[in-house]
């Protein structure tokens, strides 16, 4: 089968700067695929040039088999796109947002009606099909989006930064959707600096930082190679003088001292716990929890995902 | 067979426009209107009083209203390639979504100045008929002298349109309004012939692509000859509306395909 994204040293450049530093990405169809990274990692570059929106400055990219430089509107009109803000016009209604978007590709009027009361049905905004875009609240005017993206019933969509702004149950709902489309058989290609949002919807997923790929496979197997079981957040007042990383250092655990709280990784991490209270490491809090991305990225790059 | 991309674009803002278009186009239409009423009825008695003087045999009334129908397309020439094209980048950024798909961005380009070309015609048409109503043109003549005016309208708002596109501050357009359309409104030959200005600032008035559509426009609407041969008068407004959108091909695609 033909891979949904094939880029062999892929590169964008602004000038002196590099935004996207020769990454190879290879996504099948209908995985779910994420670049995770903070902002500025060249997440946003490499899914223009996988949207053909932005042309490849050097390496080799195919998508659904076309060259994005030369095919580039054939392409188009394969891909969803929802980008990170919103573009909708706010003195239309929510149906013709979708009813404009869909002219763009052609469509017949007639199939671009039948298709609004779908996609509209599905996203669950069917009742505010006439409704003004302006005052529906953040949450709902992605879901309009997603619709949008969604009107020249695409093969693949493109996804940056889905849920950025979003309020927790607004992102669960959004997540759903996804998952959903997923289970039809679309391809997804997100990017994200949410960790969680990671773990929830990508099958594998590359993290970028400063252009480049430091490390790719699905979330689980990259929390198994990259972090332990479990991390205790240790947390100290402001004028703490304890060295916790030289009490702790006989432990053999990696430590990793932030600004505001010190994260020591450990299988067992109430045994861990245990342990530092012995060896005289009084904190004023404790918080054992699971690995995660986050502290994958940690330990990749040695910084901190969201800062 | 496939729609052209420039004409799915066209549509777009048709759609939208039933939205939008008391607020951009009544303030469009009025505006000439009562500069007319006010110049050429009121003022224009003044001038008239004065028979045989520069404007010639014809009343003021008359030869005012083909300055104000070509001075008021290109202002509403100017405003379709500056506030729709902000929209489209920055305010609303509708343009960078349009070219996810396979719109390309020299369509967005197109698709505004077919738009332009519609509205300004309409806008046109509306002050032709009242200006007849007035008596201030044969309503024929206005509708000839339609051509020349809104070809002057489009050619300013793909220029126009090439350079906003590259915006990135909105702090321009104040100044854009001060220093570039309200002067060529006033010194165009519009509501004087340039031959009143000292000879210096006559000789750049004759250079402005505006004052080339207004020769023509009143060459048209009085059925006299315009200054020079009408041949360089429409060369000039050509040329403008064609390095407005091949310029624009290149900006668009700047701005939108980074």
């Amino acid at each position: 089968m033909t891979p949904v994204v094939e880029a062999r040293g892929l590169t964008k450049r602004f000038g002196s700067f590099t935004a996207v530093d020769a990454i190879d990405v290879e996504v099948a169809p209908g995985e779910a695929f994420g670049f995770l990274g903070p902002n500025g990692a060249g997440k946003t570059s490499a899914m223009r040039m996988i949207g053909a929106v932005s042309p490849v400055t050097a390496g080799h990219l195919r998508v659904l088999g076309m060259d994005p430089d030369t095919q580039g509107a054939q392409l188009r009109a394969r891909l969803g796109v929802v980008p990170q803000e919103d573009a909708l016009d706010q003195e239309l209604t929510v149906a013709e947002n979708l009813a404009i978007y869909g002219r763009y590709f052609d469509l017949p009027r007639r199939v671009i009606r039948e298709r609004i009361d779908e996609l509209l049905e599905f996203v669950q905004l069917y009742e505010r099909r006439s409704a003004q875009v302006d005052p529906l609240s953040g949450g709902m005017k992605r879901r309009v989006v997603i619709a949008r993206a969604l009107i020249n019933d695409p093969e693949v969509l493109l996804l940056d930064e889905p849920t950025t702004g979003l309020d927790p149950q607004a992102r669960h709902v959004l997540w759903d959707r996804l998952f959903r489309l997923k289970q039809r058989g679309i391809t997804l290609l997100l990017t994200t600096h949410y960790m969680d949002e990671a773990e929830q919807l990508c099958d594998r997923l590359v993290v970028m930082d400063r252009g480049r790929i430091v490390a790719e496979g699905a979330p689980s197997q990259l929390i198994r190679q990259h972090a332990t079981r479990e991390v205790v957040e240790l947390r100290f007042p402001p004028d703490s003088e304890v060295d916790v990383a030289a009490l702790l250092a006989p432990t053999g655990h990696r430590i990793e001292v932030l600004p505001d709280r010190t994260l020591v990784y450990a299988d067992d991490g109430d045994a861990l716990v245990r342990e530092a209270h012995e060896r005289g490491v009084e904190p004023t809090a404790v918080l054992t929890r699971r690995s995660g991305l986050e502290d994958v990225f940690l330990r990749l790059t040695g910084r901190q995902l969201v800062e | 067979m496939a729609t052209p991309i420039a004409l799915r674009v066209l549509e777009g803002h048709a759609r939208s426009y039933r939205h939008t278009w008391r607020g951009t186009t009544i303030g469009a239409i009025v505006t000439p209107v009562l500069f007319l009423a006010a110049m050429g009825l009121g003022l224009g008695q003044l001038v008239d009083a004065d028979r045989g003087g520069p404007i010639g045999e014809v009343g003021y009334l008359a030869w005012l209203t083909p300055g104000l129908l070509a001075a008021s397309a290109m202002q509403a020439g100017a405003a379709d390639g500056t506030f729709p094209v902000l929209g489209g980048t920055r305010w609303v950024k509708t343009y960078h979504t349009a070219v996810a798909s396979p719109v390309r961005p020299r369509d967005l380009h197109l698709g505004n100045l077919l738009w332009a070309t519609i509205r300004i015609s309409v806008i046109g048409t509306v002050f032709v008929v009242v200006a007849a109503a007035f008596g201030a043109v044969p309503l024929h003549r206005g509708l000839l002298a339609l051509g020349p005016a809104v070809l002057t309208g489009v050619a300013f708002c793909a220029v126009l349109s090439a350079g906003v596109v590259l915006l990135v501050r909105d702090q321009f357009l104040a100044g854009l309004n001060r220093f570039v359309v309200v002067p060529l409104f006033l010194f165009s030959g519009t509501f004087f012939p340039v031959e009143q200005l000292p000879p210096a600032a006559a000789a750049v008035a004759r250079v402005l692509p505006l004052w080339h559509g207004v020769e023509l426009t009143r060459a048209l609407a009085l059925g006299t000859q315009p200054a020079m041969a009408w041949q360089l008068h429409l060369g000039v407004v050509v040329l403008l509306l064609v390095a407005g959108v091949a310029v624009g091909a290149r900006t668009f695609d700047r701005r939108l395909r980074p």
